[in-house]
C-alpha cells in the first residue's frame, strides 16, 4: 500500500538552531502514528511543517502524490502561492494544544465554516454535516454556545469536530490534551480513539502513553531533531533498544508497566 | 453692573435649536467615526504590511495629527482647502473632513493594536481549516479585531462627539453653536451654556449606556 503521507529527509532550522535534522517518515492510510519525545525534540515543528505552517529548508513532504507547500521549478524548490497552500491544507486537519476555536462564532458555525467557505457546500448541507459531527463528539446540546461558554475539554472536542468534518486525508494532533484538567482528558482521548477505530489516518503528538499504547499502530520516538526509534507500541514502549528512549520512558514507568 | 436676571423660559424656547444641534453633533461624530475607521483600517494595514515609504507616510500622518490641535485642522479644511482649489465642501462637510482625518490617525493606532492583539492561534486555525488569505482576514481577523477594539471605538465616538463642539468655530449649527446663538441674541449667557452642558451630559451618558450594552453583546472573547 502506498503511503498517504510521505516525509523525506526533512531539515528545518530556526536561525542557528537545527530543529529537524533529516526526518523521514511514511504514514499509510488508516494508520495511527504517535510521535513521542522530550520537550524541544521538534515534534510540534514537524507537524507544523506538514501543515505548511512553517517553511523548511530541505527535504519534502507529500500528501498522496502532491508535494505540500513547495514545487520544483527548474530544479529549484519554490514556495507555492498562499492560495494553493490553502487548498492543500483543506486535506489536512489539525488540532492544536490551545483549541483555537474562533471566539466570535458558535460551535455550529465553527464546525460549518470550512464546509461553507472552503468546500463550498450550501449552508444547510454544511450545518447538517457539522451537526452530525458535533453529535458524534457528544456536544449536541452545545451547538448554539460560544467557545467561552465551554470547558476546555468541550472546546477541544469541538476543535476535533471542526477538523474532521472536512474529511481530511490525515489528521494532525499536537498534544491536544496537555492544556486540559486531568478529569477532562479522558473525554477528548475517547473521541480520538473513536476516530482511529473509524479508520482515520492520524499523526499524533502525545504524552498520554496509555492512549498511545492502545491506539497507535506505530510509535515514533524523536530526540534532538532525528527519529531515534520506531515500531509497534508493544515493542518501542516496552522494550526500548536505545538508551535515549529508555531514559525518556523512565518518567512514564508507572503508566506503562 | 446690574444683577443677572435668569430667564430659563427664553432658553427653553430655543429648545428645538438645541435639540437639532445635538442631533447634528451626533451625526457628525458618527460620520467621522465611520470615515475615520476606513482610514484607520487602511492606515493600520499600510503601516503593518505596506512598503517602507507607505509605513513612513502613515507614521508621519499619525504623528502630525497627534501634535496639531484639532481646531487648526478645522480651520485649514474650511479656509485653506478652497484656496488650493478644493471648493466642494461647505462648512459642515469641511468639518467632517477635518474630524475624519483627525480620528483616522487615532483609529490607525487603535486598529493596529487590535490586529496585533488577535492571537496568532486563530489565524493558524483559520489556515488549518483551509481558508484563503482574504477569507482569513474577512471571516476571522477583522471580526475578532472589531470585538477587541470595540471599547476603544466607543471611547473614540464619545470623544469625537465632544469634539463636534469645535464645529461652532466655522458656524456649523450644532449644540455649542446653538448656545452661542442664544447668548449673542438674548444675552441669556448662563442659561445658554448651562442648557448646552446639561444636554451634552445627558447625551454622553445615553451614548455610553448604549455602547456598553453593545460591547457586552459582542464580548464573546474570554
Ligand atoms: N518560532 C520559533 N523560533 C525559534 N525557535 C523555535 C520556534 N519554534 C520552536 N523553536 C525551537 O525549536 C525546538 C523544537 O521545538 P518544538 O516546539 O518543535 O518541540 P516539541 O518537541 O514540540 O516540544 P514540546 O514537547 O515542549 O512541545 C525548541 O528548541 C524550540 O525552542
Ligand atoms: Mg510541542
Amino acid at each position: 500500500m502506498a503511503p498517504i503521507l510521505k516525509i523525506s529527509d526533512l531539515h528545518k532550522h530556526f536561525g542557528p538552531l537545527e530543529v529537524l535534522r533529516g526526518i523521514s517518515l511514511d504514514v499509510d492510510p488508516g494508520q495511527v502514528v504517535a510521535l513521542v519525545g522530550a520537550s524541544g525534540s521538534g515534534k510540534t515543528t514537524l507537524l507544523r511543517c506538514v501543515n505548511a505552517l512553517e517553511d523548511y529548508h530541505k527535504g519534502s513532504i507529500s500528501l498522496g502524490d502532491e508535494q505540500i507547500g513547495y514545487q520544483e521549478l527548474n530544479g529549484r524548490r519554490v514556495r507555492l502561492p498562499e492560495s494553493r497552500v490553502a487548498r492543500q491544507r483543506a486535506d489536512l486537519g489539525m488540532v492544536f494544544q490551545s483549541y483555537n476555536l474562533f471566539p466570535h462564532m458558535t460551535v455550529l458555525d465553527n464546525v460549518a465554516l470550512g464546509l461553507v467557505y472552503v468546500q463550498k457546500k450550501s449552508r444547510a448541507e454544511a450545518e447538517r454535516i457539522a451537526l452530525s459531527w458535533i453529535e458524534r463528539v457528544g456536544l449536541a446540546e452545545k451547538v448554539k454556545s460560544y467557545p467561552f461558554q465551554l470547558s476546555g475539554g468541550q472546546q477541544q472536542r469541538v476543535a476535533i469536530a471542526r477538523a474532521v468534518a472536512m474529511q481530511p486525508k490525515v489528521m494532525l494532533f499536537d498534544e491536544v490534551t496537555s492544556a486540559l484538567d486531568p478529569e477532562l482528558i479522558g473525554e477528548v482521548l475517547a473521541v480520538m480513539q473513536n476516530l482511529a477505530r473509524g479508520g482515520q489516518t492520524m499523526l499524533v503528538v502525545s504524552h498520554e502513553m496509555m492512549f498511545v499504547r492502545e491506539v497507535a499502530h506505530r510509535v515514533v520516538f524523536m530526540d534532538g531533531g532525528v527519529i531515534v526509534e520506531q515500531g509497534p507500541p508493544e515493542e518501542v514502549l516496552v522494550r526500548p533498544r536505545t538508551e535515549r528512549l529508555q531514559t525518556f520512558l523512565t518518567r512514564f514507568r508507572g503508566v506503562l508497566r | 453692573m446690574g444683577a443677572y436676571h435668569f430667564n430659563w423660559f427664553l432658553a427653553w424656547q430655543s429648545f428645538p435649536r438645541f435639540y437639532w444641534g445635538l442631533a447634528l453633533g451626533l451625526e457628525l461624530a458618527a460620520l467621522s467615526l465611520l470615515i475615520g475607521s476606513v482610514i484607520g483600517m487602511a492606515g493600520a494595514f499600510g503601516r503593518s504590511f505596506g512598503p517602507t515609504w507607505l509605513r513612513l507616510a502613515v507614521m508621519s500622518y499619525v504623528e502630525f495629527i497627534r501634535n496639531v490641535p484639532l481646531l487648526l485642522l478645522i480651520y485649514f479644511a474650511f479656509y485653506g482647502l478652497p484656496k488650493i482649489g478644493i471648493t466642494m465642501f461647505d462648512n459642515v462637510w469641511s468639518f467632517v473632513v477635518a474630524l475624519s482625518v483627525y480620528s483616522g490617525a487615532y483609529l490607525t493606532e487603535v486598529f493596529r493594536a487590535g490586529v496585533n492583539s488577535v492571537p496568532v492561534g486563530y489565524t493558524e486555525a483559520a489556515k488549518a481549516v483551509g481558508l484563503m488569505p482574504w477569507q482569513r482576514v474577512r471571516l476571522i481577523i477583522l471580526p475578532v479585531t472589531f470585538r477587541i477594539i470595540l471599547p476603544s471605538l466607543s471611547n473614540t465616538f464619545i470623544s469625537l462627539f465632544k469634539d463636534t463642539a469645535l464645529a461652532s468655530a466655522v458656524a456649523v449649527p450644532e449644540l455649542t453653536y446653538a448656545a452661542e446663538w442664544l447668548n449673542v441674541n438674548t444675552f441669556r449667557t448662563i442659561e445658554a451654556w448651562t442648557f448646552a452642558a446639561v444636554m451634552y451630559l445627558f447625551a454622553g451618558y445615553g451614548i455610553a449606556f448604549i455602547l456598553r450594552r453593545i460591547e457586552r453583546r459582542y464580548a464573546v472573547i474570554r
